[in-house]
């Protein structure tokens, strides 16, 4: 007896794409290469037919070429943005894991205090930002803070939903065997939470590198957000654009470390049911 | 004292005033230490309810529980009681061996020469080759089988099983059967058996209990009269199939 092959079987690519992976990190990589560098063409063709002035949108070759001259003016001004983003991320996300644990533990003090860090959420940090310059003066102080607290508001919630998330028949299994309090979070509380923080770290990431970009707005002499203002006093736009890319490319660089780390932390299937 | 359990005047009344729900009526119930013995009943009768009286999750609105001459929550803490779920409730992120081992990191301080060999747990359910393995890398079988080696690794002398087997196909749940059959002859447990399947209660038990529609009460009890030794092969003979229309006449008769 012969079976029909299933109708739904993927199709051989035709052409160049038939070298390329069927699926997995590599493909994603080569596909979203691709689309990148499409845009580009089309950017770069737009600056040459409606002949775009530089000082307005500068195409991606001049971009390139002043990536290429201010290299070192870049790099240099990247390490105390890369500097303040990191420690707001790690004080960031760690108090809010800190905050979560307590309002997971104790139910008075998260109804008096939750309410509170969603006031704190609601106000724009780009208003908290002169306030925390007034306290903390013009070193890497404020710039920490501001990355720190465009962190905290999101790991906050979604640690405190993960620490909830356990699985109530985890929870009988463990009353059963008399595990304290202490060791239910040290040995499922923990682990339900940690698929949820990787999410939230995920998004302060990124979050922190801005957070730190708008800290040295309010007031810095060095820094890739001084290195913009200042681009744009100068109107010297493929500097701007060129500080921007490299703004982004500190953010992806964030993402894949947070990513990599999450890959190799959990191993596990989040979604299964216990 | 010849009793493993004693229950007297168990009644379970889930809320208050017009929403109450009494889902255990008034059981008295007693069983003698090394019995395997099952409840059965409809869906929804309280059986589990009453398990989880027994495993002191559960308080009862009424009455008390003995187990081995000490309230429940002592009996937890010493663990003279070991729990299998319907779920085999395993963590995910941790192997089978560390699964196993929970029992001796949490509650409190246990000897653990008291206990099993967690190695050993692992042999009894057969599984000695799965060690490092992670739950997801496990049939819904083997799963069952860790969990049972969880409940054994603390030697306890009564084990609670909240139809453990349910979410099992038939021909897994008659391999398990057996086994269980064998570990609880070698260890001489007390067994507490919940099952929605009446074959199954026959084919395991010494007793079983047959309990009303809700809100529960003991209806009666079945002596089942089967040799000790029981093979699968048991399972398809003519006795087995006489206990188990005897025991549906029972269970519509409460």
């Amino acid at each position: 007896m012969t079976l029909a092959a299933p109708n739904n079987a993927r199709k051989d690519s035709k052409g160049l794409l038939r070298y390329l992976p069927q699926e997995g990190p590599l493909r994603v990589a080569i596909m979203g290469g691709f689309g990148l560098i499409s845009i580009l063409v089309l950017w770069q063709a737009i600056c040459m037919i409606l002949q775009v002035p530089d000082y307005l949108v500068p195409s991606p070759i001049k971009v390139f070429a002043a990536m290429r001259r201010d290299w070192v003016l870049l790099a240099d001004n990247s390490v105390p943005t890369i500097k303040a983003a990191f420690y707001g991320f790690v004080i960031g996300n760690f108090i809010a894991v800190l905050v979560a644990v307590t309002f997971v533990y104790n139910k008075l003090i998260e109804e008096m205090y939750y309410p509170v860090a969603i006031l704190i959420k609601t106000i724009p940090i780009v208003a908290i930002a002169p306030v925390l310059k007034l306290i903390l003066g013009n070193g890497l102080a404020p710039k920490v803070a501001v990355a720190a607290l465009i962190c905290f508001f999101p790991t906050l919630v979604n640690a405190v939903r993960g620490f909830r998330s356990v699985s109530p028949n985890l929870l009988e299994l463990m009353h059963v065997l008399s595990a304290s309090r202490g060791e239910v979070f040290r040995y499922v509380r923990v682990y339900g939470a940690l698929p949820y923080v990787f999410s939230a770290l995920k998004i302060s990431v990124t979050m922190c590198v801005l957070g730190a970009i708008v800290g040295e707005w309010i007031g810095a002499n060095k820094g890739i957000g001084y290195i913009l203002i200042q681009s744009m006093f100068d109107f010297d736009a493929p500097r701007l654009f060129a500080t921007i890319l490299v703004a982004s490319t500190i953010a992806i660089i964030g993402f894949t470390i947070v990513s990599v780390l999450e890959k190799l932390v959990i191993s596990w299937d989040p979604g299964e049911s216990v | 004292m010849n009793a493993a359990i004693e229950l007297s005047g168990i009644n379970v009344t889930f809320g208050a005033g017009a929403k109450a729900i009494e889902a255990v009526g008034h059981v008295d119930l007693s069983i003698a230490k090394g019995q395997f013995v099952s409840l059965i009943g409809h869906s929804g009768c309280g059986k589990s309810t009453l398990l989880r009286v027994i495993a002191d999750i559960l308080e009862p609105t009424m009455g008390t529980t003995e187990i081995l001459g000490a309230p429940p929550a002592k009996a937890r803490q010493e663990r003279t009681f070991s729990m299998v779920f319907q779920q085999s409730i395993l963590m995910p992120w941790a192997n089978v061996i560390d699964n196993v081992t929970l029992p001796f990191k949490v509650g409190g301080k246990h000897d653990p020469s008291l206990g099993m060999d967690p190695m050993d747990a692992l042999k009894l359910v057969e599984l000695e080759g799965f060690a490092k393995a992670k739950p997801a890398e496990l049939s819904g079988g083997m799963r069952q089988r860790v969990a049972i080696a969880r409940a054994l690794v603390t030697r306890p002398k009564i084990l609670l099983m909240d139809e453990p087997f349910g979410a099992l196909d038939e021909l897994v749940r008659d391999t398990l059967n057996v086994e269980l059959l064998r570990i609880w002859r070698q260890s001489g447990m007390t067994i507490v058996f919940v099952t929605h399947s009446l074959q199954e209660a026959v084919f395991l038990s010494q007793r079983v209990v047959v309990l009303s529609r809700r809100p529960s009460q003991v209806s009666d009890i079945l002596d089942v009269d089967l040799p000790d030794e029981r093979t699968l092969e048991l399972k398809d003979d003519p006795r087995v199939g006489r206990q188990v229309a005897r025991l549906r006449a029972l269970l519509d008769a409460g």
